[in-house]
């Protein structure tokens, strides 16, 4: 069994949210409290910190708005890679493995789990690195498969409903003025012509059944 | 094998064909019908809490399980083919309503020269205008043959739009260019969001005929003819890759299921992998026997019926023959054989990104919203000098947008794709940006096809599909000419920057196009060219019949759905009507 690894953090970066913690009970942070030990199902806290570091380059916190930090994309990217998803549940995975053009897509054996580990590996010292060294790093990294899925896994972990672990406090969906899943829109669809209509965002209830876990 | 007691009729999927066959067979005849569906159960009550891009837009969660069952592809003769490894160009379904529980719901009818295009063409440009590979050929039946079906398709579904030709009169703010309908839409034309107004007043100022898309999530709520109710469409978003939570949008769940459940003769089965169509033996030469399959419990189950029904969807459709060694696989240096012939893919894209000042709140709105041109689809514009034939149809969509697939598009001048300036740029343009979309029609070429393939297999041992296809000069030019169009249309409608399509190169497995994947069991008027004729039925296993788009000897522009429902209608018809009184061959 895997030696328990817990990421910690500042309550104040997302003070108030919503953590979802192993069992997927959702806990209510206390701001009052200074620091928050968040279990890690996949990463161990060095790699969490890097990840963490990574996303916040990619969708910064600064003055056009909150970021990675403040919507836990580290968390749900953790959630994810422990689950089917990490472990290329759904894909073909028979062999024989051979390289072909690029829009045959991903012929690689390594599944995202693996291609972490490795990316990751590569990365060693970088949450310590200055922000201009961290993007020369990044820029460097991004033809790699590696940076896509950083990438695409940053904007998901901003945008997904908040069962996943990311879009803390819908923090995400404020940010873009998405309200989630709402039952109807019928009223409002042929008005608001040109105008911002941004109905107050709501989430899927605690405990809604997902991916993730299976 | 354990072999099982014999019934009437067996159907080999649970999808849109599977269960309307299912549905008609049931309630006008006693005859025992048992459905086999590979994937699981499905009821409208599933559907209650999906709203989540997650799990449904982005992982897929309702489609097929590629680690079970893929295809390989590579785009012409001599090259290895690969396995397709992960969901993309196209997104099969699987489970109890198949790839109709998620599917957008835009609903059309082909244009009438589409059942007759190579007579047609040939007819206009002369047949050595057709390029030179070119495998097309009439379908065996026409516009006016079908237009009953199509009727009656509607009703079923409940159809949202509105008429622009009704018995031969135009009629503005209908799609004066369709062919023409005995009847008015079932509902009125579903809500028109804001991103699809600026298309509708862009393409009217350009002299285009705009009119609202045909919607299966009715406008109102409606009861079809069998008697089931459902609500109007309330435009959550939530639409195409979901089902539907209030069971608005026409599925295979909402309007044929509750019919079926009130029919004891018949009964579905799920998790029944079904990998050969049995046939021939000592006494039945020309027959079916029935189809063995794999149960939940990993057994091996021979079903004996006397007529078997094949609605897999094109893939399984035409890998089945091939695995039963039911007609000759299509050999594309010979050109003999027709199993496996005509494989096409619609042609379709976003034809321009839009960016705008203004915001859009697109996230409201239903898979099928929007309106539509289709002043250049078929061949509805003179050809002479374009370098292409056919054309396609051009929609802005409102189809309810989420975040996670749609937020970082920002414009050109942005160089960025991550970081402070990217961040900012896409937060700006998130809800500012809108696509007009093009669906192009694709004929069918003889380097375009499906065989087995000889190395990769899925998870019981079978052989996958091998999918070799490529687009042509025909399509490049096609889509080159309609992005210019879009881009004109983008303007009209006030974009302040617009970011055309890169143009086609070669067919592209990872960027998702539609599901309209056709051809492999092509229907004709003989069996020299052809896989079933124009009732459907295999020429070579009399009580055999095959449905679905596998049947599509060509791709039309048009969505495909109603079109497949209206023949499967025909199908039961003569069925009903004329088989069962004399089993034998019906063309």
């Amino acid at each position: 069994m895997r030696r328990r690894h817990f990421l910690t953090i500042s309550a104040s970066t997302i003070g108030g949210a919503l953590v979802y913690s192993l069992d997927r009970k959702a806990s209510r942070l206390a701001a009052e409290d200074k620091t928050l030990r968040i279990p890690l199902r996949f990463f161990d806290e060095t790699e969490a910190l890097i990840v963490a570091a990574a996303a916040s380059r990619i969708f910064p916190s600064d003055d056009s708005g909150p970021g990675a930090k403040e919507a836990g994309v580290v968390i749900y990217i953790d959630r994810q890679l422990a689950g089917p998803y990490g472990h290329d549940a759904r894909r073909y995975t028979q062999g024989p493995w051979e390289e072909g053009p690029p829009d045959l897509g991903y012929q690689g054996k390594a599944t995202p789990r693996e291609i972490y580990r490795e990316g990751l590996s590569k990365l060693s010292g970088f949450d310590r690195r200055e922000p201009a060294k961290q993007d020369e790093i990044l820029k460097q990294m991004e033809p790699y498969l590696f940076f896509s899925l950083l990438r695409r896994h940053t904007i998901e972990g901003m945008f997904c409903d908040p069962i996943h672990g990311g879009n803390a406090n819908m923090i995400g969906w404020q940010l873009v003025g998405f309200p989630g899943p709402q039952m109807s829109y019928h009223d409002d669809v042929d008005k608001h012509f040109g105008v911002a209509f941004r109905p107050k965002p709501v989430s899927l209830p605690e405990g809604h059944p997902s991916e993730d876990e299976k | 094998m354990k072999a099982l007691p014999a019934v009437d009729v067996v159907i080999v999927g649970g999808g849109w064909t599977g269960l309307l066959m299912a549905k008609e067979l049931g309630s006008r005849t006693p005859l025992s019908v048992v459905v086999l569906e590979r994937g699981g159960p499905r009821q409208i009550a599933d559907y209650l809490d999906d709203m989540d891009e997650l799990d449904y837009a982005v992982r897929h969660r309702m489609m097929q399980d590629y680690s079970l069952e893929t295809v390989t592809f590579r785009h012409s003769e001599g090259e290895r083919a690969l396995p397709i490894r992960q969901l993309g160009s196209f997104l099969p379904g699987t489970g109890v309503g198949g790839a109709g529980e998620h599917w957008a719901g835009v609903c059309d009818r082909a244009l009438p020269d589409c059942f007759e295009v190579f007579s047609k063409t040939a007819e206009k440009y002369g047949a050595k205008s057709l390029p030179a590979d070119i495998s097309i050929q009439d379908w065996g039946v026409t516009y006016d043959e079908l237009e009953p079906y199509y009727t009656r398709a509607e009703m079923m579904i409940g159809l949202s739009g509105k008429a622009g030709n009704l018995r031969g009169r135009q009629i503005e703010g209908g799609n004066i260019f369709e062919g023409w309908r005995s009847t008015e839409y079932p509902t009125p034309p579903t809500k028109i969001p804001y991103f699809s107004t600026l298309f509708q007043d862009g393409a009217k100022s350009l002299g285009y005929h705009p009119y609202p898309s045909p919607a299966a999530t009715p406008s109102i709520p409606f009861t079809n003819p069998d008697g089931v109710s459902r609500p109007g469409c309330t435009y959550c978003g939530f639409c195409e890759r979901y089902g539907c939570m209030i069971g608005a949008k026409a599925q295979p769940t909402t309007v044929l299921l509750p019919v079926i459940k009130r029919h004891k003769n018949v009964s579905i089965r799920t998790e029944a992998q079904v990998r050969r169509i049995e046939h021939g033996g000592n006494r039945e030469s020309g027959r079916a026997r029935g189809v063995t399959y794999v149960d939940a419990s990993g057994e091996q189950v021979f079903q004996p019926a006397d007529l078997v029904i094949l609605a897999s969807w094109t893939f399984n459709n035409t890998r089945l023959l091939l695995l039963s060694g039911v007609g000759e696989p299509y050999n594309p240096a010979t050109g003999k054989g027709n199993v496996g012939r005509n494989l096409t893919h619609q042609v379709s894209l976003s034809a321009v990104t839009l960016f705008f000042e203004k915001p859009l709140n697109h996230f409201m709105g239903s898979g099928a919203s929007g309106v539509f041109i289709s002043d250049f689809n078929g061949d509805l514009f003179d050809h002479r000098g374009l370098g292409f034939l056919r054309g396609g149809t051009f929609q802005g969509p409102s189809h309810g947008v989420g975040p996670i697939e749609n937020f970082g598009r920002v414009p050109e001048p942005v160089e960025a794709k991550w970081g402070a300036d990217w961040k900012k740029a896409a937060l700006h343009y998130y809800d500012r940006t809108g696509q007009i979309a093009f669906q192009g029609e694709h004929l069918a070429y003889k380097g375009n096809y499906m065989d087995l393939d000889p190395t990769y297999k899925d998870h019981w041992g079978d052989p996958l599909l091998r999918l070799t296809l490529d687009w042509r000069e025909n399509e490049r030019r096609m889509v080159g000419f309609a992005t210019e169009k879009a881009v004109e249309i983008g303007r009209a409608m006030g974009a302040k920057e617009v970011t055309p399509f890169p143009g086609l190169g070669h067919y592209d497995t990872r960027r998702y196009q539609s599901t309209h994947v056709q051809g492999g069991t092509i229907m004709g008027t003989s069996p020299d060219r052809s896989v079933v004729n124009p009732y459907l039925q295999s020429w070579q296993l009399s009580n055999l019949f095959i449905l679905g788009g596998s049947t599509f000897p060509e791709n039309p522009a048009t969505r495909p759905t109603l079109t497949i429902l209206a023949l499967t209608l025909r199908t039961a018809d003569s069925i009903v009507q004329r088989y069962l009184k004399r089993p034998a061959p019906l063309a």
